[in-house]
């Protein structure tokens, strides 16, 4: 047993730390969150000069040899300074999705793309009657010659506008919710038929509904087997899970240390609200829940190469606590600032709102605990 | 004992239903809170009302009262919350409305009743300071005597809606040396007078509901200071009990249930409709239980009121539970949305030509903004951690 980091594992993160300290204030994520682009193109740059786009990659697909934990370890850092750029949907969703299901020729396309930042993927799965099923899905792809056709509608797909490619789920196969018949597809934005309605989201990124209307792909874009797709993306979304779990403890660490510091800065009836005794214990209240997240973060972590039913097992645990603590610090950071913790001003409230939307993400806590009880 | 309505209340409940549909502005449409509503249309039904005689029904009768019993009251608020109409706002009619009647002098009385009942004049709330939030009493904007003026300075915050008020009621220091809660002085000022500025605050919702005020040598003729100099701490606190026991919101929430039930009726998960999902059929009961004791806890304490004692402070348990219920409904949305909780709406042009937006359900759409909006009620009016030590003092006696 070791929980220690590896030493190249602590220089990634004291880099990212740094990076997010001083090209990621406050007021240039401000800035960049409602400009009209709304990420930093340059910041994803800099990600990929620094070797962090390549990190999860083996050496022989063109990567760093790292694997989960240097996205986990990367994640955090994202989640603290609630870095938008889309890491999660393009090295963690598309880049598993090559990885474990890419032929050579895939992965000889698209992973040096993603590796030296001039390909950024977005992940369209979720459909607008789905929930969190990633087998309940509409979209269709039609076989046609040698190809596919594609139809259908994805919802929130987040990072879709600034994505250059698309990993897409589609029925090739059966009935809605059938777990065959499921297939995976990698698209360029720019085919065809593709139509997009871009947004903000209530946590500052972006998003689109995605619209499918005759795409044809080539039978190259199918990754992985034809309707044998499901396996596939349960796995690269429990990756996907562990990943946004590490951003939330990054996200819950800092709205807790920033509420423990307002109850010290704060004065009401003559003294730091923070030597109240109803507010200390709910601040370690707080603090046990982030640790306990932080555990099955590690948990999931370590658990995303064991077989099927102990990763599923992992993950879902992790989602289920990492979502009940996400919830947890979130309200409880917001309602110790007080008024200023509902501005917009104060940062506590968009910590808040990312740790809201972390929650559904993947499915919520009542979908993995259903899913945790299956698998019991 | 019983719960049943006389034939009386039943025969009141059918009338103010009728009143109701017949002059609810239709261009209002059943939306109730609206973040993008103008002032005329806050004020619509307001106006009604106040034509009707029925805009401040718990007043005393003689100052425009309906002299309703506490039963007729809660019927009245049931019908409104069941039409999802937007009920007068209560800085006036609420708050300073019974300051006035209660401390006030005739002049007063006269001056600014009539503006109230009507609708036409505009309130404000000027309490909180950046530094004098659940600890009110450390306020420190000041009213100085000079000649027939006051001249005010400070700063105030969390003014709800002060960007459309007329008049404001402030609470001032006018005796620096006084013990904190002694030397305040309650004061209504005029908000075109110069030196008033209202600053937006911008929430995490992205909406613009409250506001800085500050106040710079603003001259306030003496007449307009409330009851006795040195006083008004004693009527802020006879102000706040008021706020609280409206604040519970138990018609609106029974409203909030059903609506919710309805969205997960519709939104469905594996197949079948959310609702018939234990684990969130579940959570939903478990909402209703809570709103089914605070209903009566709230009627035990109107009949109280019925039988003469004022709003105590058993009014805090209507404040806690009341907020902590109005959450719970925001949470259980945002849960029954799924993915189309993150959309904001507010950067997506409505181009549609409907109220229905191109982007998921139309009950999908302020799921998210509501559910950060209403993290305000466990701090607004008294934030619900000041509600327990009122409890703890008042009523556990430690």
């Amino acid at each position: 047993m070791d929980f220690n980091f590896t030493e190249e594992q602590d220089m990634v993160r004291d880099g990212l730390s740094r990076l997010v300290r001083e090209q990621y204030d406050w007021e240039t994520r401000r800035k960049a969150i409602s400009s009209s682009a709304g990420w930093r193109p340059e910041v994803w740059a800099k990600l990929a000069e620094l070797g962090i786009l390549g990190m999860p990659f083996s050496e022989a697909d063109g990567g760093f040899g790292g694997g989960a934990i240097d996205a986990m370890v990367i994640m955090e850092e994202f989640g603290k300074g609630l870095v938008v750029e889309p890491f999660a949907p393009t090295v963690v969703c598309a880049g598993g999705f090559l990885k474990h299901g890419g032929t050579a020729a895939q992965k000889e396309e698209h992973i040096g793309g993603i590796v030296a930042g001039s390909s950024v993927f977005a992940f369209a799965y979720a459909e607008p009657r789905g929930r969190f099923d990633y087998a309940d899905l509409e979209t269709t792809a039609k076989k046609d010659g040698a190809g596919y056709i594609l139809n259908g509608h994805k919802a929130v797909v987040i990072g879709a506008p600034w994505a250059s490619h698309l990993i897409v789920t589609a029925r090739t196969g059966g009935e809605r919710r059938d777990r065959s018949g499921v297939s995976v597809f990698v698209v360029a934005k720019d085919t065809a038929g593709i139509a997009t309605r871009d947004y903000v989201t209530v946590d500052g990124r972006r998003a689109a509904e995605v619209y499918f209307e005759n795409v044809a792909v080539p039978a190259e874009a199918l990754i992985g087997a034809e309707g044998a797709g499901l396996a596939l993306i349960e796995l690269v979304t429990d990756e996907a899970i562990a990943a946004l779990c590490a951003e939330a403890c990054g996200a819950m660490k800092v709205a807790h240390a920033m509420t423990v510091e307002y109850s010290r800065q704060r004065k009401q009836f003559g003294v730091p609200i923070g030597s109240f005794q109803v507010l200390q214990h709910r601040m370690v209240d707080m603090y046990t829940a982030y640790e306990q997240a932080v555990s099955l973060t590690y948990l999931a972590t370590l658990r995303l190469g064991s077989d099927e039913v102990e990763r599923k097992r992992a993950v879902s645990a992790a989602k289920v606590g990492v979502g009940q603590a996400a919830r947890l610090i979130g309200q409880e950071a917001v309602q110790i600032h007080g008024g200023n913790g509902v501005t917009d001003e104060y940062a506590i409230g968009h910590y808040f709102k990312r740790l809201t939307i972390f929650e559904s993400e993947f499915g919520n806590v009542d979908h993995h605990m259903k899913r945790h009880i299956a698998l019991s | 004992m019983n719960l049943e309505f006389t034939a009386g209340e039943q025969a009141f409940r059918d009338e103010v239903r009728a009143f109701i549909a017949e002059n609810h502005p239709k261009e209002l449409g059943d939306f109730g809170m609206r973040e993008d509503m103008t002032r005329e249309e806050m004020v619509a039904w307001h106006k009604v009302l106040g034509a009707k005689g029925w805009s401040v029904p718990a007043w005393p009768v003689e100052y425009g009262g309906t002299g309703w019993t506490p039963t007729q009251r809660y019927i009245w608020s049931e019908e409104n919350a069941r039409a999802n109409t937007f009920m007068p706002l209560p800085f006036g009619v609420s708050m300073v409305g019974p300051v006035i009647y209660t401390f006030g002098n005739e002049a007063q009385k006269a001056q600014h009743l009539p503006g109230i009942r009507s609708g036409e004049v505009w309130w404000c709330q000027g309490y909180s300071e950046p530094g004098a939030g659940s600890d009110l009493a450390s306020l420190k904007t000041t009213a100085v005597r000079d000649g027939d003026h006051h001249v005010v300075n400070g700063q105030k915050t969390w003014t709800t809606l002060a960007q459309h008020a007329d008049w404001g009621f402030f609470l001032c220091r006018t005796d620096p040396s006084a013990k904190a809660q002694e030397g305040i002085s309650f004061i209504l000022i005029d908000m075109k007078t110069p030196g008033v500025e209202v600053k937006p605050i911008k929430l995490l919702d992205g909406g613009y509901e409250v506001n800085e005020t500050w106040l710079t040598d603003v001259r306030v003729p003496v007449e307009n200071l409330v009851g006795v100099e040195n006083k008004g701490w004693t009527y802020a606190k006879f102000l706040l009990a008021h706020e609280r026991s409206g604040i519970a919101g138990v018609a609106r929430s029974k409203r909030g249930v059903e609506k919710l039930r309805e969205i997960a009726a519709n939104e469905t998960m594996d197949g079948a409709p959310l609702i018939n999902d234990f684990d969130f059929a579940k959570k939903v009961s478990q909402l209703e239980i809570d709103l089914a004791a605070l209903e009566i806890t709230e009627l035990r304490t109107l009949a109280g009121e019925q039988a003469g004692k004022g709003p105590g402070p058993e009014s805090s348990i209507l404040k806690i539970k009341g907020t902590e219920i109005q959450q719970r409904l925001t949470e259980l949305t945002l849960e029954a949305v799924g993915t189309y909780g993150a959309p904001y709406y507010g950067s997506i042009a409505n181009d549609t030509g409907s109220n229905e937006y191109a982007v998921g359900p139309a009950h999908a759409q302020h799921a998210a903004s509501t559910y950060f909006n209403m993290r305000k009620t466990s701090i607004y009016g008294g934030s619900n951690e000041i509600q327990r030590n009122i409890i703890t003092k008042m009523i556990l006696g430690l």
